[in-house]
């Protein structure tokens, strides 16, 4: 007797990305050159984020060739983006037999109020987060993944790191407190009180949380890893760089040593340059993604 | 007591360390080639075996791994670490350390959505082994030295050759340490072995 997608088996695929970089791609040239540079997975877009906020209008799942294209060329997993609340879109991804569904901010979301109920489904999800309740809400719904959602598609670290301080420092806090604290900080942070209790009880998350938007340079993914991301999303970093497969190979690096400043120094050394940032003070309050979602 | 490393390049490190721990030895993170010589076993633990073994390429870890082997120290590998220590991989010109006599082929089961547990009888460890398989490769043929410990569905998912052995699924998702426990036993073995 065998159970297809159990929680072990939909949290546990991402336990075996920890310490990886999982990099945004739009075709099979590029997913190829991710593979080859060590990524332990890609995520299929049509536009990566930064392009997407160029386009403007509504951005939607990809065309199902791009993701099919990507899944023939590696042999890595998989990832695609579904918009948040977009039930079919995750149903088709799910059929095309892609290995993880991002229920992303980068899209434009289909539903403002609703998430998607992850646990109804085989294929397990990652989702954005920026701070624990957001996170534990995810974790309710039946996210097997998290990721902070920081600012994509920016290539400024500041809302990334803001994000990953908020939940660790939470996290430490509801470490602290007694049993009978529990409940009323459920419920200043709107979060599943059982959820709350198993991460005060294990002393961590019980999914894996990896960094996203805004890594832009190898120090970057240092930096979140440091700060106790599991490992890190790149989405317009990697090839809206001048040199994409040397910064994919350097982002890696940085990622297993983020804690060897003489080989991060000695990796980051004629990159090129990096992506255009964006400061996040410029961006208009309808063009932060990071509001999407609740 | 026992030092049993974990290869930290990437993958499940923190679970085996945790297993390692539970079954009375000490679990040691490695990150560096050098620190092969301060222990006693190694676990190649899963992750992606190409990240991995680019890692192992970028970090001269190669031939390190392999003399380790060949020197009788023990390696258990799960899913990716398993592909690690295979002599041939189907579809792939070149194995990787090529420290086991058999032929596997990688995601063998299929996609993420056809991941699954399943309980298995492992010869010598287990009749009833709650096995997590993720993505997971399975061994097409075995070598004559090679001991078949599991089977799933016909394919096998465990086995044994002298000092090396590798499993298909992950031991060190669950809290069932029987599997590490195992291990633990074969380097305690082959230390006594490696000092007589």
């Amino acid at each position: 007797m065998s159970n297809l997608g159990t929680d072990r088996v939909k949290r546990g695929m991402a336990e075996m990305q920890k310490g990886g970089v999982i990099m945004d791609v739009v075709n099979a040239e590029q997913a190829k050159l991710a593979e080859e540079a060590g990524a332990v997975a890609v995520m299929a877009l049509e536009r990566v984020p930064s392009d997407i906020r160029a386009a403007g209008g509504v951005a939607r799942m990809a065309d199902p060739t791009i993701v099919e294209e990507v899944m023939n060329a590696v042999s890595i997993p998989v990832m695609a983006k579904a918009r948040i609340g977009h039930i079919v879109e995750a149903r088709v991804l799910e059929a095309m037999g892609v290995d993880y569904i991002d229920e992303s901010e980068v899209l434009t979301p289909a539903d403002e109020v609703f998430h998607i109920n992850k646990s109804d489904y085989t294929v397990p999800f990652v989702c954005g987060c920026r701070d624990l309740g957001e996170a534990t809400r995810r974790i309710g719904e039946g996210a097997s993944m998290l990721r902070t959602k920081g600012e994509p598609g920016t290539g400024n670290i500041v809302e990334a790191v803001r994000h990953m301080r908020e939940v660790q420092s939470q996290i430490r806090k509801l470490i602290g407190m007694s049993d009978d604290e529990v409940m009323t900080f459920a419920k200043e942070l709107g979060a599943p009180y059982n959820v709350l209790l198993e991460i005060k009880e294990k002393g961590r998350l019980p999914v894996v949380n990896f960094a996203a938007g805004g890594v832009a340079t190898p120090a970057d993914a240092a930096l979140m890893m440091q700060l106790g991301a599991d490992g890190v999303f790149v989405g317009s970093g990697i090839f809206k760089s001048d040199n994409p497969e040397k910064y994919a190979r350097a982002i890696v690096e940085a990622t297993t040593h983020y804690q060897d400043y003489e080989m991060i120094g000695k990796i980051s050394k004629g990159l090129g340059t990096a992506m255009k940032g964006i400061e996040i003070g410029t961006l208009a309050p309808e063009n932060r993604m990071q509001d999407r979602g609740w | 007591m026992i030092k049993i490393g974990v290869l930290g390049l990437q993958g499940a490190v923190r679970e085996h360390i945790d297993s390692i721990q539970a079954s009375g030895a000490e679990g040691i993170i490695i990150k560096k080639k050098e620190q092969l010589e301060e222990i006693d076993g190694l676990i190649l633990p899963g992750g992606e075996s190409t990240t991995m073994r680019r890692l192992i390429d970028k970090y001269d870890f190669f031939d390190a791994l392999v003399a380790f082997g060949k020197q009788g120290k023990p390696i258990f590998g799960t899913c990716a670490g398993l592909i690690l220590l295979a002599g041939e991989v189907v579809g792939q010109e070149k194995a990787h350390l090529q420290l086991m006599d058999m032929k596997v082929e990688r995601n063998a089961f299929g996609r993420q959505k056809e991941s699954f547990e399943a309980e298995l009888p492992i010869t010598g460890v287990a009749d009833d082994f709650n096995a997590v398989f993720i993505r997971a490769p399975f061994i097409r043929e075995a070598g004559e030295d090679v001991e078949v410990l599991a089977v799933y569905n016909e394919a096998i998912v465990a086995a044994r050759q002298g000092h090396f052995l590798c499993s298909a699924f992950h031991p060190e998702l669950t809290d069932d340490h029987r599997m590490t426990a195992y291990f633990v036993t074969m380097v305690e073995e082959s230390m006594k072995e490696l000092a007589s």
